[in-house]
């Protein structure tokens, strides 16, 4: 078993159950959106790691024909995921802020105690 | 490598619609948030709208004479270039969407000024078109990481637009719908990451080429999974559906009817786009479990979300939950794996969109003038908003599929289906939702017309005729297309057939 190999592809999984579980778990919403960019995150590594390649060096063109390159697309890619990541946590914590403003708790359980008792 | 020479003349702007059709909306969005006069904002989006559906309406045509047309994205060749490509089920569905955004932005531009605070206006619509590119640019592009960019795109403007509600609750269920959103759009990009893996290119026919010889690869599975489960997390695919409710239920009641009838209806199309286009019939419905799976959720949620709609006190609540259902006849038909059953389910899709936008837009215009749907507020209304009450009911004959109405047209394909897949079950399991469709139906019905109004209330008028028109069109739409059933049939089976790739 070559398991140290693939010692990021396991770290992917690692972060992504971990930032799954504390979006599930937390109540808190804060602490949901750190669960959710870890999430993104392991992703990010999911790309990164298949665009390597033994060997490779930065994709800048050299003028030495044998040079052997990582795989430029995937990090085009994931910078474009970070970019999406960042906007949705962006938009999030914003509207944490005004849920903040309008109920005054950022705790699940509460928010939903002051909908019910609202009804 | 440099890319050949683009340059757009008059002469040849036809041949860069499929550009135009995602750049406009995407360049007069920052354009509306510096001009700040409302009036002349939506004036703006009401012609963007407008000159999109034009677009729309002739690359369909251009589809139906020439066939496929693939545009390279800045001259950029495919596969390496993006693509974007229209062909007969996709060139509906740019139609579908700019028609329905067409009829609901003269009604949002009334509902909205109650709904949404006035210093927010232009930034709202700047959300709304930047909604209306995603969607568009996922329907029309041929490559599989764009799709992921568009739908973040749509999905982010969507939550934006959701919290623009003065409803506090419109906050939280932003926020819900934000976290079970990113899971799901996450989840199509692992599956297209693994895609990628697998294959090397991210164009959806080179895919398509490349995929038959891997498919004993786990990969392929593993990706199969989380595109479908992300999928069916942004389409409400039940017991996916938690976000919708209260998404639905508390976003302003324009906003609703528009994403109602189109974002889920965008997301069947990407799951279709990868069953059918990327993965193939073959794999998707062979070698996987698929059929078996999608039609016991589909009947699943049929039954459940027409149940929770009948003890529903919240209307916009209650046509949500008969969206989770009505989503449910869409899954059934594609489920049953047959061409009969894919265009059945295609069908519905555009006929569930008319319906539910029409639906939403009654119940905007009562939130206009009640400032609340609240069940037992509606009683008595029948009298006081005649024409209004008249929509609702018009477009609940249709949910139920009553004849003369597309509802009544499109389950009596997926009935048809059913049949032909030998499935008698299926039919059966369509007649009792319905049956379930004609009480919550009723319910509503029997509030506004036989209950006298409530004393402390105060008498509300007819909702203006902004709203009313918009709401008739869709109603017309409804009985118009349920008579003259078969023009949007024949234009659904042949997407099916060229879907399927004429099996």
């Amino acid at each position: 078993m070559n398991w140290i190999e693939h010692y990021n592809y396991w770290m992917v999984i690692l972060l992504m159950m971990l930032g799954f579980y504390t979006i599930i778990a937390r109540g808190n919403l804060v602490k949901k959106i750190i669960g959710l960019n870890i999430f993104q995150t392991s992703v990010f590594i999911l790309f990164i790691s298949m665009g390597k390649i033994p060997g490779g060096v930065a994709p800048i063109l050299r003028d030495d024909p044998t040079t052997v390159y990582s795989n430029p697309l995937p990090h085009v890619l994931i910078l474009t995921a970070i970019v999406v990541g960042v906007a949705t946590t962006a938009l999030a914590l914003a509207l944490v802020v005004r849920i903040n403003e309008a109920y005054g708790t950022i705790e699940e359980d509460d928010i939903h105690d002051l909908d019910t008792g609202s009804l | 490598m440099s890319a050949p020479s683009t340059a757009i003349t008059l002469a040849n702007l036809a041949t860069h619609y499929p550009a135009l059709q995602i750049v406009l909306p995407l360049v007069t969005a920052p354009l509306v948030v510096l001009l700040r006069g409302t009036r002349l904002v939506w004036l703006i989006a009401f012609a963007v709208t407008l000159a999109c559906l034009g677009i729309a309406v002739d690359l369909y045509a251009q589809v139906l004479q020439q066939g496929e047309i693939s545009y390279a994205m800045g001259g950029w060749a495919p596969p390496v270039g993006i693509e974007y490509r229209v062909d007969r089920f996709n060139g509906l569905m740019l139609i579908l969407i700019c028609a329905i955004a067409a009829v609901v932005l003269p009604f949002a531009r009334t509902s909205v000024e109650k709904e949404v605070a006035d210093n927010r206006l232009s930034l709202f619509w700047a959300a709304w078109l930047l909604c209306f590119t995603g969607l568009l640019g996922i329907v029309i592009t041929g490559d599989a990481f764009n799709v992921f960019v568009f739908l973040e795109v749509s999905s982010l403007s969507t939550y934006a637009l959701i919290a623009c509600a003065r409803d506090r609750r419109a906050l939280t269920s932003a926020f819900q719908y934000l976290i079970m959103g990113t899971i799901g759009a996450t989840f199509i990009l692992i599956g297209i990451g693994l895609l990628y893996m697998l294959t090397g290119t991210l164009n959806m026919a080179d895919l398509a080429e490349r995929l038959p010889a891997v498919t004993q690869a786990r990969t392929l599975n593993a990706a199969f999974g989380f595109i479908v489960v992300g999928c069916s997390l942004k389409l409400a695919l039940f017991p996916l559906h938690l976000w919708m409710p209260n998404a639905y239920a508390f976003a302003p009641s324009a906003v609703t009817a528009f994403i109602a009838a189109t974002a889920t209806k965008v997301s069947i199309y990407v799951m279709l786009r990868f069953f059918y286009t990327v993965f193939g019939a073959e794999f998707s419905f062979g070698s996987m479990p698929l059929g078996e799976v999608l039609m016991t959720l589909s009947i699943i949620a049929m039954f459940s979300g027409s149940l929770v709609a009948i003890y529903e006190r919240n209307v916009k609540r209650m046509l949500a939950y008969s969206s989770v259902a009505q989503i449910g006849y869409i899954t059934l038909g594609i489920s049953l794996a047959t061409t009969s059953g894919l265009a059945a389910g295609m069908l519905h899709l555009i006929n569930h969109a008319m319906i539910k936008a029409g639906l939403f837009m009654a119940m905007g215009a009562v939130v206009y003038r009640l400032g609340s749907c609240r069940l037992d507020q509606l009683s008595g209304l029948g009298k006081q908003m005649p024409w209004t009450m008249a929509a609702f009911v018009a477009g609940g004959l249709s949910l139920i599929g009553v004849p003369l109405t597309t509802g009544f047209v499109s389950k009596w394909h997926l009935a048809s289906a059913g049949f032909g897949a030998g499935l008698p079950l299926v039919p059966v399991a369509i007649l009792a939702s319905s049956l379930l469709a004609v009480i919550y139906v009723w319910k509503v019905i029997e509030t506004a017309y036989l209950r006298a109004p409530l004393e402390n209330a105060t008498p509300v008028k007819e909702a203006p005729i902004s709203l009313l028109i918009p709401m008739w069109i869709m109603v017309a739409a409804n009985f118009g297309f349920g008579i003259q059933g078969t023009v949007i049939w024949q234009a659904v089976q042949q997407a099916a057939v060229q879907l399927t790739g004429g099996v």
